[in-house]
Order: structure tokens, then C-alpha cells, then sequence
């Protein structure tokens, strides 16, 4: 009997002239553009001088910083109140104020002051920004001191140089913590969405109608409704490893069969949700919106984008029950750390529960009479 | 009538404060062609789905090839074939795809199920729109396509709700000869209508007014003791008989 509904599922998803492009094209387009837009990496940070030095080290101070990269010299002005009003206006982000005896000050003392101001309206930008300009400039004395002698021959005072070692993501590349984290954003919206106006769609064509009165198990029609997007959630995933493996040379440390294993059972939450509440609509529109305000939760309190450990108590408890944050724990460490199933047996168990538990309320809600 | 196939006994629904179907009661032999009767709204089609399985009766008993409508649901569907008012087959779906589709959900062999098709489309004339999606046939053939399926599986009984809703005269010529071959073929058929020439075609009617039976007997004996020309002109008088009690 199965088979029959698997034959029809499919024969109506390859004739419906926009699904299976989208399966294909939303994939593509977003693991080609996404990973470049959506960055968190602080760059382009605009920058106003005041120099009120004007002199060669000052000078050269200002090319360090430009040549960082991280910065776009915006402006040069000539008081801070000035400065102060480009970033009024939004023209610059951070002030780099360069007292007026620098040069004179750094020779004769080898001590010079600037002052930093950053608009921390953003305040992963301002911060950072500010984080970055201190680092180029403790390196600028360091070039000074050495370009003039200064430590030769003299006793320095013994100073701890922090050298990070970032483990795992060793260059600190933001697309390695982007390309997974979109695989499984788009994994979860497209077997999600997807059986969540499956069903519902068959109410409102009346379909549904003309299969309630058939003898077919609850079981059966659920596992037909199922098992497409299982099939679909392969795909989708294949063709999201092939990029991030060739755009952006991307490739799990770890096994890709424990991703797809791993898969194979977020697939069956998903989907199962999505049949739930296909159950429990009306209509498509309804099912649409209901879906996106749990999408919205599973992805914002999963660790997705932001860590779990620095959520409030209550979010870090929503996150608990959120199997998309099982999962993203799971793409994490195969992809960065390697971890095979036995690193990850706690997150094979939860996400088994709920595969099970919504499989089962998604056959229990589909009523075949009312 | 030595075989009672279908059996209503105060059959009952309410949906909140309205009462869909009141207190029916009557019985469909085997082999039967049983007209259900009544304006719009009267609760025909809510004692056929109850009837059908997909609704569960608020008060009532009733049985269906032998099975409880209350309990039995499931056995009651796999004996019967059921069209609904809406057209309800796959509009993304080729007319044989269709046929395959319900065939095997009722369990029938890949080989009855090609077989049968080929027969069927062979003498409906329509063996040319086989590859034919169910969107693109005129209304008329989708009505006969959809009789077809829910017949596809030799169901003991088939329910159908106002099958000729919107088809032109000839076509609903033709489909009365449809299913005339079908009782011919031993299915008992239980249809509601509200073309009064239909009426004349069934072995007996009811006429349902209000959510109640207000006449059960054969066209010509309704005819006959209400002194009538026409199955219209008893239904008006039924009808109106009722909607003014009904105030």
C-alpha cells in the first residue's frame, strides 16, 4: 500500500513545476552568497583621524592602521568635535585622536597617548574596532622601539606576550563557522516547510476527502507523507556537502556518514513537526505562519548563530528541548573536531526522542473522521 | 429484500446546538439503487458520511455491509467506494495514475489494477486521455472518472453525493448507465441528488427535509399517495409540508 502513496507523493513533487527548483536552487544560492554576506568578522570599520601632530609617525601610524585592512580611513578632521560629528551622522564608527606632540613625546620618552573613541551603538563593531586599533598600535611601538634601538642594549622589563591558539578553527575563517551552521538552517526550513503544507494542502484541495474513506492505516499515510522528504533531506544535504567542500574547501575532519546518519534522524523531527501541525491546520496559511514561529525558535535558541552559553537561563532551558541545537552540536564537531558517534551518543538518543515523539503525535493527530 | 446492507437506526448528529441529522432511521437492501433526496442543507450529505465512516454519529446506530458505523469504521471503508460532492481524485495525476492510486490503496494486484484500467477507460470510450492529467478533463469526464474510482475496487456499496452536480444532460445520461451497470454488477448504490428526474431512476427514495426522513418508498408509490404527476411534485409537497412546520 505504501508504495502506492510513495509513487504519488513523488509523481506530484517532480510534476509541481516550482518544488523541486527550489529544492535545488535555495540550497545553491545560499551556500554561494550567504557565507560572504553574512559575516560576523568585523571589517570595512570606518575610521576618522584627527591628527593634531601632522608629523612623519604620525603619519606613518595612520598608513599601519589603514593597512590593516580592517579600516577605511572615512575622514580627516581637524578638532574631535568634528570626528564627533561625522559619527553623529553615521560616516564614521571610531575616532583615532593623535595628541599634538606625538612624534616629540615617542622620541624623547618613547611614550606617546592617542585616543580612541568608537561608537558602540553596534557593539560587537565598536568593541572590536577599538580592540583592533589598541593591537595595531601596541605593534606600532613595537616597530618604533626596534626601528630606533631603543631595546637594544637595555634591559627590558620581561613582558608576557599572549600568542592565542584557536583550536580546531585555527585561522579563525567565519565561514567555517557559517557553512554548517546554513546547511543545517536550510536542512531544517525545507523538510520543515515543506510536510507542513503537504497535508493541509490535501484539505484544501479535497483530496484528503476521497482518502479518509479509503481503508489506508494512519501509520501508512503518515510514512507516505514521511519518507519523501527523507529522500528530499539527502539531496539537500548532498548538494550542500559538494559545495562547502568545493567553493570553499569545507570538508568535515570527521566522517560525512556520521553527518548523514545524524541526518537521516533531524530529517524525521522536522518533518514530523511539520505534519503535525499540517494535522492541526486548516489551511495552508495558517500552517505557514504557525511553522515559522516555531522555525524562528528553533533556529534563534539552537546556538545556530549565537552560543547557547551565553543565552538567560530560561533560553539556555528552551534550547534544551530544541533538537536543532542537538544537531548543530553535532555538524560542529564532525566538521571541526572530528567526533565520531561515541563523542556523540547523547545527541543520537535526544534526537531519536524526538523523532519518535513527533512521528507518533503526527500519525495520532491525523484523524481519518471527525 | 432478504439482505439488509445498509441500516440506520436514529441516526444522529449534532454540531453544537444544531441538529445536522435527526433521528433517521431506515434500511438499503442488497442491490439496491437508494436515492437520498433533499434540498440543500437538509443533512444529506452528513448522514452519508456518517454512514461512510468519516464522521462519528452523535447519538444513533446504524450498520454498513454488516459492520458497526460506530466502531467498525475502518471495515465499513474498506467495502465501500464513496464520491464525494467535491471532486476529490489527484488533479496532478494522469487519469491511470489515479485509478493505480486507489487500486492499490484498497488493495488490489498490480495485474487486476492494469487490467482492470485498460477496462474501464476501453469502455468509457476513454482509452485516448489515459495519459491525460485529471486537471485538464472537462468536468463531465472527471464526474465519470471519479464513479470509475470509487467503484474501482468492487465495493459492496458505493455512496455517491450528488455525482451530477453542474453536468450537462447527456453526460448525466450516461452516468445514470453507469450506474445502472454497476448494480448490474451487484454493487448497491446509495446516492443523493437534487434532480427530481434522478429520483425516478431509483429503486426507492427518501426525501429528507430538515434533518429528518419525511417519505421512504418507491417513486411510483409517492407518487401515488400524494397524487402526483412528478417525483418535483411530491418533493415540493414534502418540502413544503415540512418548512412550515419547520417555522
Amino acid at each position: 500500500m505504501l508504495k502506492f502513496l510513495l509513487e504519488k507523493e513523488f509523481k506530484q513533487m517532480f510534476r509541481n513545476s516550482f518544488l523541486p527548483r527550489m529544492i535545488l536552487f535555495l540550497p545553491v544560492m545560499m551556500l554561494v552568497i550567504m557565507p560572504w554576506a553574512a559575516n560576523q568578522e568585523i571589517k570595512n570599520i570606518k575610521l576618522s583621524v584627527v591628527d593634531n601632530d601632522n608629523s612623519t609617525y604620525s603619519q606613518r601610524l595612520v598608513n599601519k592602521v589603514i593597512a590593516s585592512g580592517y579600516f577605511i580611513l572615512e575622514d580627516v578632521s581637524s578638532s574631535v568635535g568634528e570626528a564627533l560629528r561625522s559619527i553623529e551622522s553615521g560616516k564614521a564608527d571610531i575616532i583615532l585622536d593623535i595628541e599634538p606632540e606625538f612624534e616629540k613625546n615617542l622620541m624623547g620618552t618613547g611614550m606617546a597617548s592617542v585616543m580612541i573613541s568608537a561608537n558602540a551603538v553596534n557593539g560587537t563593531k565598536g568593541g572590536l574596532g577599538s580592540g583592533y586599533l589598541a593591537a595595531i598600535m601596541a605593534d606600532f611601538t613595537d616597530d618604533i622601539a626596534t626601528d630606533l634601538g631603543l631595546n637594544a642594549g637595555k634591559d627590558v622589563a620581561p613582558s608576557i606576550e599572549i600568542v592565542p591558539h584557536n583550536l580546531y578553527n585555527t585561522y579563525m575563517d567565519y565561514k567555517v563557522f557559517m557553512v554548517p551552521a546554513l546547511v543545517v538552517m536550510l536542512l531544517t526550513m525545507l523538510t520543515g516547510f515543506l510536510p507542513a503544507l503537504n497535508i493541509v494542502g490535501e484539505k484544501e484541495a479535497g483530496t484528503i476527502e476521497q482518502m479518509n474513506v479509503t481503508p489506508v492505516r494512519r501509520i501508512t499515510f503518515i510514512l507516505g507523507k514521511l519518507i519523501p522528504y527523507w529522500a528530499i533531506g539527502f539531496v539537500i544535504l548532498s548538494i550542500c556537502f559538494l559545495l562547502a567542500a568545493f567553493m570553499y574547501g569545507i570538508k568535515p575532519v570527521g566522517s560525512l556518514l556520521t553527518i548523514y546518519l545524524y541526518a537521516s534522524v533531524y530529517i524525521l523531527v522536522v518533518s514530523g513537526l511539520g505534519l503535525v501541525i499540517s494535522n492541526y491546520s486548516d489551511t495552508m496559511q495558517q500552517a505557514m505562519f504557525v511553522m515559522f514561529f516555531f522555525m524562528l525558535i528553533l533556529i534563534l535558541l539552537s546556538g545556530l548563530f549565537t552560543p547557547v552559553t551565553s543565552m538567560p537561563g530560561w533560553a539556555q532551558l528552551i534550547a534544551k528541548v530544541n533538537p536543532l541545537s542537538y544537531f548543530i552540536q553535532v555538524m560542529r564537531s564532525v566538521y571541526l573536531k572530528g567526533s565520531g558517534i561515541g563523542q556523540l551518543l547523547p545527541q543520537l538518543v535526544a534526537l531519536s526522542v524526538f523523532a519518535l515523539a513527533f512521528n507518533l503525535w503526527a500519525i495520532l493527530s491525523y484523524r481519518k473522521s471527525g | 429484500m432478504d439482505d439488509v446492507v445498509i441500516r440506520a437506526d436514529g441516526l444522529t448528529k449534532k454540531f453544537g446546538g444544531f441538529t445536522a441529522v435527526d433521528h433517521i432511521t431506515f434500511e438499503v437492501g442488497k442491490g439496491e439503487i437508494f436515492g437520498f433526496l433533499g434540498a440543500n442543507g437538509a443533512g444529506k450529505t452528513t448522514a452519508m458520511r456518517m454512514l461512510c465512516g468519516l464522521s462519528h454519529p452523535t447519538s444513533g446506530s446504524g450498520t454498513v455491509a454488516g459492520y458497526d458505523i460506530s466502531k467498525d469504521q475502518e471495515k465499513i471503508k474498506a467495502n465501500i467506494g464513496y464520491m464525494s460532492q467535491k471532486f476529490s481524485l489527484y488533479e496532478d495525476l494522469k487519469v491511470w495514475e489515479n485509478m493505480r492510486l486507489f487500486g492499490g490503496i484498497y488493495g488490489m494486484k498490480e495485474s487486476d489494477i492494469k487490467e482492470k484500467t485498460d477496462r474501464i477507460l476501453d469502455n468509457l470510450g476513454f482509452s485516448g486521455e489515459r495519459d491525460t492529467l485529471v486537471r485538464d478533463l472537462p468536468l463531465g469526464w472527471k464526474q465519470k472518472l471519479a464513479f470509475s474510482v470509487s467503484i474501482f475496487h468492487s465495493p459492496k456499496i458505493v455512496f455517491l453525493d450528488e455525482p451530477t452536480g453542474g453536468v450537462d444532460p447527456k453526460t448525466r445520461r450516461q452516468f445514470w448507465e453507469m450506474i445502472y451497470q454497476a448494480v448490474h454488477d451487484g454493487i448497491t448504490v446509495f446516492v443523493t441528488t437534487h434532480y427530481m428526474d434522478e429520483a425516478e431512476y431509483c429503486d426507492r427514495v427518501s426525501i429528507m427535509v430538515d434533518g429528518r426522513i419525511e417519505a421512504l418508498d418507491s417513486p411510483r408509490n409517492l407518487k401515488r399517495q400524494t397524487c402526483s404527476e412528478t417525483m418535483g411534485e411530491v418533493f415540493r409537497k414534502f418540502a413544503r409540508k415540512a418548512t412550515r412546520s419547520a417555522d
